[in-house]
């Protein structure tokens, strides 16, 4: 059987990629498929954790279905915000995004 | 019968509490209000009168409040000094109100006029009635708030409002003694009723102390030597407050304040002796400034100083009946001449005498009343004033001390003096002023008129032929009263003296230039000296606090919010509204804290 630790060193390998792309990626569609990564680098833990710490019990598997769930919605709605911003700035680029500062 | 006696303030008040709420709705009938309130009142105290034949007493209403272990109860008092007093308020007061109906009328804040006199005459019948100086001094303050507001009531005048402001502070100063006298008496007498002031107990050097601290008070409200310098300048009031307040009653609180507290004054001979003598100088100073005054409202505020005084002479003399028979028939009398005046004012529009004369063809019935109420004054007999003034001079001659009974002598003399120049000039002669005098309507020249009858006949209660019905009165204990002779020839013969030397020197009154006597035309610098020696010095005092607060303690307050806004300014540039800055942050947030939490727990590990 495979051990616990290669779960999470997969998991730990996708969450650096995941942050990597919300660091330095100026398209916001990017930017948001790199916070998919880090939520299922998340799911990935979730599941591997539950199954080989707590086989009797199915917290982690339930939390990570609401997980993608929410990450599903969380990412029609960052998808909405983009087109509406975008039919205003006429760009996808993050760097154009400033308009809360002040 | 008596104990309905605490019902005779609430109807002013009501009245008062009436025209505040409804004084717009109600427009003119607002003085309806206030004047059906105080004739009320003054039934209730024609019918306390009556019962008093019966016997009267003090009650209490309600304990209040107690005092390690004291208790001070809200009592009433109805003895014959607060009956009198009573009466005259409310029926001085009812007439003054009427009279303010035509006075007042067209003024633009009328309502507030009356709800301000039903204030004050709820205040002042509070005054007389209650039974302890606690409670006395409520009333007091708010005699003295009245006055201040009605002083300065038509305010858009800045000498109006200066005038509310100096009535105000000036009779702080007595005031303040007045409530150091109240603390002492409490903390040393343990009682505050005036029924306990001639068992009182205590230390002599205190007890002097007390009396002198409340009599403090009174020469602060009855504006005596050295508090006397607001009462001339709370002339520009409307002239029936004048009339009501600083004529008629409030001022006569001070008088009816030492007469209240007589046996504690009576148990310290120096303290009896102070208000004698500040009651001379007052009556003789003012006196002789009223001779050279020219405004027609000073000339009769200076001779209520001077009269107050009197009031304040005969009760240290040892005269108590004199001081408050000269009360009552003072009230009367004095009342008719300030409301007389007003009637002229009212009519030519100006308060200089010199530029009235010629008015008694024009105004009959103000004419008539005025001179009544001046011969009243000047205590010609048998008119009221006549038989107080006697009764003061007598006490002052059998108080043996010269000085004392030179000083009322001088004021009988001057008082009839410049009432004869002030009637020679202003209703006589030549009319000087291009003005179109008339009489004024009925609503005030009734007051006048039944004011007048007063002033004629209250004087006989006190005479031989009411057999001293007024001195049996106030002061049953006295024992029989006699009319000395001689005194009454030699009062009137200084009144007579007054007269004649005001029609001798007629002529010179017009042509007199000022400057010849220029220590009492300036009312010997009073002013000017209190002006030097408190007011500028206040002044610069705070013109220094103001210095320091705009300085230092707005600095401080400014540095705070300028030190915050730098920080703000600072703390921008951190806001860079780019979406990766903040969330490397974020990482590194996290990153720090899982080192710390790892390195903390292996810490933990070793030790």
């Amino acid at each position: 059987m495979i051990p616990l630790g290669h779960f999470v060193i997969l998991s730990a390998v996708l969450f650096c990629i995941g942050l990597f792309g919300v660091l330095t990626q100026r398209n916001a569609i990017r930017f948001l498929i790199s916070v998919e990564i880090i939520l299922n680098a998340a799911n990935i833990n979730l599941v591997a954790c539950n199954r080989y710490l707590a086989p009797a019990n199915a917290e982690g598997q339930v939390v990570s279905l609401f997980v993608i769930g929410v990450a599903a919605a969380a990412s029609v709605v960052g998808l909405i915000l983009i087109i509406s911003v975008y039919r205003q700035r006429k760009s996808v680029f993050l760097d154009d995004f400033n308009l809360l500062k002040w | 019968m008596v104990n309905i006696a605490h019902f005779i303030p609430v109807f002013p008040f009501v009245a008062f509490w009436l025209n505040i709420i409804f004084g717009c709705r109600l427009g003119v009938a607002c003085a309806y209000v206030s004047v059906g309130a105080s004739a009320i009142s003054a039934v209730l105290a024609v019918l306390v009168f009556m019962g008093l034949q019966a016997g009267g007493g003090s009650y209490v209403l309600t304990p209040w409040l107690s005092v390690n272990g004291h208790p001070i109860s809200l009592g009433i008092i109805v003895d014959s000094l607060t009956v009198m007093m009573l009466l005259v308020v409310t029926i001085v007061g009812t007439l003054i109100q009427i009279y303010s109906i035509g006075y007042m009328g067209g003024d633009p804040r009328f309502t507030r006029y009356f709800a301000y006199i039903s204030l004050f005459m709820s205040s002042m019948l509070g005054l007389v009635l209650v039974d302890n100086l606690f409670l006395l001094y409520i009333f007091w303050e708010g005699v003295g708030l009245c006055s201040c507001l009605l002083v300065a009531f038509w305010y858009e005048k800045p000498a109006a409002a200066a005038a509310g402001i100096k009535a105000f502070i000036t009779t702080r100063v007595g005031d303040t003694g007045l409530l150091l006298g109240i603390l002492l008496l409490m903390s040393v007498g343990h009682s505050l009723r005036f029924a306990d002031m001639s068992v009182i107990s205590a230390p002599e050097p205190l007890m002097v102390l007390a009396a002198l601290l409340i009599f403090m008070g009174a020469v602060g409200k009855s504006a005596q030597f050295p508090l006397h310098v607001w009462l001339p300048d709370a002339m520009e009031g409307p002239t029936a407050v004048s009339a009501l307040i600083h004529a008629a009653t409030m001022v006569a609180a001070g008088v009816y304040l030492v007469a209240r507290c007589y046996p504690l004054f009576t148990a310290h001979p120096l303290a009896l002796q102070t208000v004698a003598v500040i009651g001379a100088i007052s009556a003789v100073m003012a006196a002789s400034i009223a001779c050279f005054a020219n405004d027609i409202k000073k000339v009769l505020a200076y001779s209520t100083i001077s009269q107050l005084g009197l009031m304040m002479l005969g009760l240290g003399a040892g005269g108590y009946t004199g001081g408050t028979f000269h009360l009552m028939t003072h009230a009367f009398f004095k009342a008719l001449l300030f409301l007389g005046a007003g009637s002229v004012i009212h009519a030519v529009h100006t308060q200089d005498i010199r530029a009235m004369g010629g008015l008694f063809n024009k105004m009959k019935v103000t004419s008539v009343t005025f001179i009544i109420g001046a011969l009243a004054l000047a205590g010609v007999a048998p008119l009221s004033g006549f038989w107080s003034k006697d009764e003061i001079l007598t006490a002052v001659w059998q108080h043996g001390n010269l000085g004392l009974f030179i000083a009322a002598v001088t004021t009988s003399f001057l008082t009839a003096f410049y009432m004869t120049r002030l009637i020679l000039l202003a209703f006589f002669g030549e009319s000087r002023g291009a003005h179109k005098a008339h009489e004024s309507p009925a609503v005030m020249t009734m007051p006048l008129v039944i004011l007048a009858f007063f002033a004629l006949f209250l004087g006989f209660a006190g005479s031989p032929w009411a057999h001293h019905a007024f001195q049996r009165f106030i002061a049953p204990e006295e024992g029989e009263v006699a009319l000395d002779l001689g005194m009454a020839v030699a009062s009137t013969v200084i009144a007579c003296a007054g007269i004649l030397t005001a029609f001798l020197l007629r002529g010179k009154f017009l042509g007199y230039k000022e400057g010849t006597c220029a220590l009492i035309e300036n009312k010997y610098y009073f002013d000017e000296i209190y002006d030097a020696l408190f007011v500028k010095p206040f002044h610069r005092l705070a013109a220094a606090v103001a210095r320091f607060d705009q300085v230092r303690v707005d600095g401080v307050v400014n540095g705070v919010s300028r030190c915050v806004q730098e920080l703000a300014q600072a703390s921008r540039s951190l806001q860079t509204g780019l979406v990766e800055n903040y969330l490397l942050a974020q990482a590194g947030g996290v990153f720090v804290l899982i080192v710390v939490v790892t390195l903390v727990g292996k810490l933990c590990h070793i030790f």
